[in-house]
């Protein structure tokens, strides 16, 4: 048996996480926006992928530090080069995997 | 013989559909594994059953609140506080949704708000990424949030009965999904001004990560460099 209390937490969890998921596709789906809005929303995806990616890279711990010498970090370069001169995710996937693992291995 | 002049309106077949949805998600995927795994034994270890777990994954879909929805339970947390965090974790979305929108446009709001489910980082790079470069169809996109969701929720479970027997970081599949971003950065590298607001993304993002505690550094980053991005494009100061 499920706890009723446990229930109700991941019906405020799910809900609470839907509902910014759900209402911007629902309303700017259907209606013109205004020029200076679709240039920022097209600078939105390089700009959060650019933010997900570089904490990763060079921070570490709990509080975060910089760490220019992670394994992370130094792995990045070559993955970066190979993604921009074959432009393969699944290639660039797997050699990003290899060379952790061989870095984790041997630095 | 058939006139194909208008591919576009052609149907598309439901087998070419899932197809090329599974190829573009399987990194996906092989990224969630791994956390889902952990996600799973650290859960079990927090006292949840395995049926709770699943039923977490399945009702929230997004891996790092219910990291912290676990630990903030086995500190003895209650409902509210849970839920505040996850809402603040999970206001992100927002952005991802926003830029995804433009390319859902007729299609009906019942698959809008099943989409709209399945936003999370990961689905949303690959997504744009081929809404932009390709002729990417939403029901394409849709495959891919609904493969990842399925690996999402099932790697939860498998790690809720068994992730204390698999080695942590085997084959350096924790790396998979920065290598996934790595690469999903480099599409989106389309002329100078992509590259100067990711070189200021990002550096704002390490600052912010070193003195903001949470994850509120990736929507303050992004807002703050598409911002700086569109003002230097209207004042030309950086063209594309």
């Amino acid at each position: 048996m499920i706890k009723s209390e446990y229930l109700l937490l991941l019906i405020g969890m799910g809900l609470v996480t839907y509902i910014p998921r759900w209402v911007p596709i629902f309303f700017l789906s259907r209606r013109e926006l205004p020029p200076w809005f679709a240039e920022w929303l097209d600078l939105i995806p390089v700009a959060i992928l650019s933010a997900l990616v570089f904490p990763e890279l060079v921070t570490g711990g709990s509080p975060r530090f910089l760490d220019l010498f992670r394994p992370q970090f130094v792995v990045a370069v070559p993955t970066f080069l190979f993604a921009l001169k074959t432009r393969s995710l699944g290639g660039t996937v797997v050699t990003g995997m290899l060379l952790f693992w061989l870095a984790e291995k041997f630095i | 013989m058939v006139n194909n002049s208008k591919p576009a309106a052609e149907p598309l077949a439901a087998t070419f559909i899932f197809r090329e949805g599974i190829k573009a998600g399987w990194p996906i995927c092989l990224g969630y594994f791994p956390i889902g795994l952990a996600f799973g034994v650290l859960a079990q270890q927090a006292g949840l059953h395995p049926v709770e777990i699943g039923l977490m994954s399945l009702l929230v879909f997004a891996g790092s609140s219910q990291f912290i929805a676990v630990s903030m339970l086995s500190g003895g947390a209650s409902v509210l506080p849970i839920v505040l965090t996850t809402f603040v974790v999970n206001l992100r979305h927002l952005l991802m949704s926003s830029s995804l929108a433009v390319y859902l446009r007729h299609v009906h709001k019942t698959w809008t708000a099943l989409f709209s489910y399945g936003v999370t980082d990961e689905s949303f790079a690959v997504n744009l990424t081929r809404f932009r470069d390709s002729n990417w169809d939403w029901r394409q996109a849709l495959v891919v949030n609904q493969t990842a969701n399925l690996a999402w929720i099932a790697s939860s479970i498998v790690g809720a009965y068994s992730g204390q027997f698999i080695p942590a970081g085997a084959f350096g599949i924790d790396y998979a999904l920065i290598a996934m971003f790595l690469c999903l950065l480099v599409f989106q590298l389309r002329g100078r001004l992509y590259v100067i607001t990711a070189i200021v993304s990002g550096l704002l993002a390490v600052l912010l990560a070193l003195f903001v505690p949470g994850n509120s550094y990736i929507v303050l980053a992004s807002v703050l460099a598409a911002t700086f991005g569109v003002v230097c494009r209207r004042k030309d100061i950086i063209n594309d």
